[in-house]
């Protein structure tokens, strides 16, 4: 009798649901959920979106009635639909680029997005009406959109070269553009990627840390210098202070560019400097030339600095696997190595005499780092020393008393035959 | 003439005072059975010797060691690399006492095997089971001194089972630590614990159970028939001393070719490193909470396991009053496969802790 009088009343209940849903103003998403394929695609993606989290629903940018279940009568007169490519930036922005809407949300977030946009080279080709340039929606995602803090956003930095990669990598798309389209693939190859992606250092730059991101911009040859500046300030005052800043502005190079590269920044390493073949300078310099023989000897100098040094740590780590206890002296060695990073800096510099001052003092330290090198190997010999003398005398005693212990179980046993 | 007399003089002074004749009657009289298993009487006299050397190098250790978690680590080093021989006396003292343990194990195993702990050695075995857990302890408390990363986090993961005991589980952990976490509290508590109260309560445990040894005698094996008996003076000394310049052997050749190492100075807001694991006498353990399911018949399966292990060490201590059979000197299969499994149990799991790499 009562499993009679519930079961309608669950039918009821049930056929309630799409209306009860309205009466919540969320008839948008129930009914897209129900459908498939793209249309459905936004009604569960939307529960992730950051806009979401803040109380915003599909009608804050849709607009249109989600408190109504009935389709027509949803999409009212305020009812917009999907913008068309080339308005997404003026949709985006007709919140983002609002100061008095944003403030209800996020009071700190920049309002400038919008009008930076139309600065960068993307705004300018979309206002010249090529809709296949990056808009909002290709490097924010459209309706999971998540914060640039959040690490599986799109535009969470180790994520940053994937979303430009999506066009900059597409040789079909580029090849209309006239671009190059290997940047990702250089960029995973440089230093600066394995810093983000494999070490997760998110101080190590992304594409937006050097083209910027709404105003996404190539710098040209004169601003490279200031762009690596943000992160590189000392290599950068003693380069402007250097013969080459003349010269580089002379011949239209990129500062920092002509010797390091753009997107496939190799760790540096001694090698880029000097007069043999693959250094950077013999770009420029001719054979014989002072420049090349400045570079040669700058070479030298820092070769004969880090050979010291690699064979100082071997030294450590040679008296590290002996077991002698040397992390003291390890700090020391960090001195040196610190030391050794300042010479190479100085190299922008091209002043051969500060480089020989800061070089003698690292030899300095490496000298002490080497002496403490030696003597914990020379106690370590002495360790062995001790153990072959102190085992021969227990060993000896061992025997004796082996010995003392046959010839008392021979006394009790009598002489064995 | 007159050194002579004077050397009889002060031997009957001492022997007035300290019946060292009627020591001397008893070392003579006392005597020690000599069979195809005596073998492993020599474990005895090894651990003792090992103890001694804790002791003689935990004393030294004490002249430079810093217990505060600023001075600890930094103090470990300089006695490392700046105190002459400091190197050695702490590589023996952390080397010696691993050995100790695992003598200890061999010791507690073969007495159990050769049902040692039968009638009237009840309290023999029962004293020398706490002394493995005192050691067991010292070796906890020991491990957190040098206060390195993996000491820490090892410390870290071990209060957290004492934690995670039911009913008193949190009280524990809190009295253990002198805090929610491992701080300077911790460290003074183990400092305190590993130098005052582990060897006060060690030294008059030592003490009966030597006492008991050697007013019992030792026991001869169920069913061994040919015997004889061989002077404890100075035949099974010099047996023994033999053992203890082996072993002595050993460890100065592990101090030269593996000292103990120093390890990186422990960084409470650094992440627990992967791995992390305690010492090796408490892998076994260690590896059956890992292994054990979440969830037993509806009980937490770490408090199972606590329980199991409490319960475990419980029938291992009382032992001598379960086995009957061995008491009336018959044999006892039964407790010998229990003893069989429980060593299988301790190697197993050991092995397991270091040979799977992802537990």
């Amino acid at each position: 009798m009562k499993r009679q009088t519930i079961a309608p009343l669950l039918v009821l209940l049930g056929l309630g649901l799409p209306a009860a849903a309205a009466a919540q103003g969320k008839s948008c998403l129930d009914c897209h959920v129900q459908l498939e394929d793209e249309l459905k695609a936004p009604a569960t993606a939307f529960s992730q979106d950051v806009h979401g989290q803040f109380g915003l629903g599909c009608q804050d940018c849709h607009g249109g009635n989600p408190a109504s279940d009935d389709v027509d009568k949803a999409k009212d007169k305020t009812f917009k639909g999907v913008p068309k490519r080339d308005r997404i930036p003026e949709f985006c922005g007709g919140c983002h680029a609002d100061a008095a809407k944003m403030r209800g949300f996020n009071p700190s977030l920049r309002i400038d997005q919008l009008d930076q946009y139309w600065t960068s080279r993307h705004g300018q080709r979309l206002k010249a009406g090529d809709t296949k340039v990056a808009v909002c929606t290709d490097c924010h995602g459209v309706h999971g959109i998540q914060t640039a803090k959040f690490p599986k956003s799109m535009t969470f930095p180790w994520n940053i070269p994937q979303t430009c990669g999506r066009c900059h990598a597409d040789q079909t798309l580029m090849a209309s553009y006239n671009l190059p389209a290997g940047q990702l693939e250089d960029y995973k190859a440089s230093v600066h990627a394995r810093a983000l992606v494999e070490k997760k250092d998110l101080s190590a730059p992304t594409c937006n840390d050097c083209h910027g991101n709404h105003g996404a911009f190539p710098p040209e040859a004169g601003s490279v210098g200031g762009v690596c500046r943000q992160c590189h300030p000392s290599a950068g005052e003693l380069f402007a202070k250097s013969p080459h800043k003349k010269a580089f502005v002379e011949i239209e190079a990129g500062e920092c560019e002509a010797c390091h590269g753009n997107h496939k920044i190799d760790r540096p390493t001694n090698a880029l400097i000097g007069s043999a073949e693959g250094s950077a300078c013999v770009q420029c310099h001719e054979p014989g030339s002072k420049g090349l023989a400045a570079a040669a000897e700058l070479r030298t100098l820092l070769d004969a600095f880090e050979s010291g040094t690699a064979a100082a740590e071997n030294l450590l780590n040679l008296a590290d696997r002996k077991g002698v206890e040397v992390s003291e002296v390890r700090f020391k060695l960090q001195d040196v190595h610190t030391t050794l990073v300042s010479a190479k800096n100085l190299t922008h510099g091209l002043d051969v005499g500060e480089l020989r001052i800061t070089i003698g003092d690292g030899e300095k330290a490496l000298a002490e780092v080497d002496l403490a090198g030696q003597s914990a190997l020379a106690e370590a010999r002495s360790r062995l020393r001790g153990l072959i003398v102190a085992t021969f005398c227990l060993v000896l005693v061992a025997i004796a008393l082996a010995f003392k212990v046959r010839r008392l179980k021979t006394a009790k046993n009598g002489p064995q035959r | 003439m007159a050194d002579k007399r004077l050397g009889r003089s002060l031997g009957k002074f001492f022997d007035e005072r300290f019946l060292l004749s009627d020591l001397s009657a008893f070392a003579k009289k006392k005597t020690v059975p000599e069979h195809k298993h005596s073998f492993w009487y020599f474990f005895g006299g090894i651990s003792l010797f090992l103890v001694g050397l804790q002791i003689a190098t935990g004393l030294l250790l004490l002249l430079h060691y810093v217990p505060s978690i600023d001075g600890a680590h930094e103090s470990i080093q300089v006695i490392m690399s700046q105190v002459k021989f400091g190197w050695l006396i702490r590589s023996v003292h952390s080397w010696s006492a691993n050995i100790l343990i695992g003598v200890l194990f061999v010791h507690m195993f073969s007495t159990y095997f050769l049902k040692a702990y039968r009638k009237p050695r009840e309290l023999t075995w029962m004293s020398g089971f706490f002394l493995l857990i005192l050691f067991m302890a010292f070796g906890f408390s020991g491990y957190l001194l040098p206060w390195n990363e993996l000491s820490y986090f090892a410390t870290r993961v071990g209060t957290d089972i004492a934690g995670s005991l039911p009913l008193i589980g949190g009280w524990l952990k809190e009295l253990i630590l002198g805090g929610p976490d491992v701080s300077q509290a911790t460290l003074s508590r183990f400092f305190w614990f590993h130098v005052a109260v582990l060897p006060v309560v060690a030294l008059a445990v030592i003490g009966v159970h030597i006492v008991l040894v050697q007013t019992l005698g030792m026991s001869k094996p169920i069913g061994i028939k040919e015997t004889k008996d061989v002077p404890f003076f100075p035949d099974f000394i010099y047996k023994d001393a033999l053992g203890w310049t082996l072993i002595l052997v050993l460890i100065g050749v592990v101090c030269v070719f593996l000292p103990w190492e120093v390890g990186t100075k422990a960084d409470p807001l650094a992440p627990t490193p992967l791995g992390i694991k305690p010492e090796w006498y408490f892998t076994f353990m260690f590896t059956t909470l890992k292994l054990i399911p979440a969830h037993v018949l509806s009980i937490e399966g770490e408090q199972l396991a606590i329980l199991g292990f409490l319960a475990g060490g419980l029938f291992w201590l009382l032992v001598p009053f379960l086995d009957r059979r061995a008491a009336r000197e018959k044999r006892s299969p039964a407790f010998t496969w229990v003893g069989v499994f429980v060593a299988a149990y301790i190697v197993v799991m050991t092995v397991i802790t270091y040979a799977v790499k992802k537990l």
